[in-house]
């Protein structure tokens, strides 16, 4: 567990806004944003479906600091459409990947809550996730690392998921949810006998911060606060992970092993238990250090 | 979507305030408000941007209270409502006032 002490903390990670989170999270006054609410540069699409609109499209972009190295930085706003990434939303997001490659900052940080594409915006939304994949995978390929934050009440779900599992780390806190489709869709598409989504503890070992952190998906689970953010950024911001056709097959390899061993279980106690933990079904209500103690040679390799 | 735009005499005007102020968050029952330093010959105009049809009426007078606590010229506040209450409409005005206002030399 990273050290806090001497840092400021008690600001909830999971209740801050995007805006907040940027401020908090950056050392302070370093933040400058790029295309700011005063530009408005909004979703040409929602005017005409009668919704409104918002000045940032749900997304703040800009340049700071974080301790002292020079980052570019993403924050999605989940009030805002539940983060759902449009047209305007999504080229903000693809242009400070681009810009990363040019301007070369220490690493990018994707501030990660959404539920995916904004369906209301259809193709153009889908092609914007694919374009920001792209960028991401450009961006890593030049040797600069992208981090993904995911802790916001909306989660990190559909088109962002896939975005989320293309960074070089993840960290999470365990209010966090990281996944494809997310708990409400697989419940309205497959019923609610193979999934139920208001079964809260149910949704949290399926696709909350602990089990995402023990499958190796997630590298830093942290308590929710925006300084233990703010350290384990500090702490993987040099962490670049190799991208390559190999790496690419090892991946493929350790899923498949995954698949082997835990394809069968039906719920994530199951799976802690065949990890060989004892007591799997007291791990949701332990707090993040007393976990991480018991899972320390449990916990998957990184995936 | 209604499109609703006022327009205030003020005659406070704030010195050394930061360019932009944004306020809130679009969702449901709220709303964003962004505060500019325009040079508007003395007036304080204010765009909203609504979801909720028909309350012209009501915003008037949400703005008037607003406009009489502060009084300011050269300000452009603008909107965008996800069908906030005029409490909460009050609230975030306030917010983004006392957000603005700290900025000032």
């Amino acid at each position: 567990m990273s050290d806090l002490s001497g840092i400021h903390r008690g600001h909830s990670y999971y209740e801050a806004t995007a805006r907040s989170r940027i401020s908090k999270l950056l050392d302070s006054n370093s933040f400058r944003e790029l295309l700011g609410p005063a530009e408005r540069i909004t979703s040409p699409h929602l005017e005409s479906l009668g919704q409104p609109c918002s000045f940032n499209d749900g997304i703040i972009i800009g340049s700071g600091r974080l301790n002292d190295l020079p980052v570019l930085i993403a924050s999605q706003e989940g009030g805002f459409m539940g983060g759902a990434v449009g047209e305007v939303h999504g080229a903000k997001l693809t242009g400070l990947l681009e810009r990363a490659v040019d301007e070369r900052p220490a690493a990018v940080l994707l501030l990660l809550e959404s539920g995916g594409v904004r369906l209301h915006e259809a193709n153009a939304g889908l092609i914007a996730i694919s374009e920001v994949i792209r960028a991401l995978l450009v961006t890593r390929d030049a040797g600069i690392p992208v981090l993904g934050l995911i802790g916001g009440a909306y989660g990190c779900f559909g088109g962002m998921g896939i975005v989320a599992r293309c960074c070089d780390a993840l960290i999470i806190n365990e209010e966090g949810r990281l996944g494809l489709s997310g708990p409400d869709v697989i419940e309205t598409t497959m019923g609610v006998e193979e999934f139920d989504s208001t079964d809260r503890a149910l949704v949290w070992r399926t696709v909350g911060g602990k089990h995402r952190y023990l499958l190796g998906e997630v590298q830093c689970l942290v308590e929710d606060d925006i300084a233990a953010f703010r350290v384990a950024a500090i702490e993987n911001i040099d962490k670049a992970q190799p991208l390559s056709l190999e790496s690419l097959q090892q991946e493929h390899l350790a899923l498949s092993q995954r698949l082997a061993n835990y394809g069968q279980c039906q719920d994530g106690i199951n799976i802690w238990e065949k990890m060989g933990i004892d007591d799997p079904q007291e791990l949701p209500l332990m707090n993040i250090p007393s976990f991480l103690v018991v899972v320390e040679n449990h916990v998957q390799g990184k995936l | 979507m209604e499109h609703l735009k006022f327009e205030f005499k003020g005659s406070v005007r704030q010195q050394g305030c930061q360019q932009t102020t944004l306020v809130g968050v679009v969702s449901s029952g709220n709303l964003e408000v962004m505060l500019e330093n325009v040079d508007l010959d003395g007036l304080c105009r204010i765009n909203v941007s609504t979801s909720a049809q028909g309350f012209a009426e009501i915003w008037q007078a949400v703005l008037n209270d607003f406009v009489a606590r502060y009084n300011l010229a050269d300000l452009q506040i603008s909107i965008n409502d996800g069908g906030a209450t005029p409490a909460v409409v009050c609230l975030r005005l306030d917010q983004a006032m006392e957000e603005y206002l700290e900025t000032s030399t």
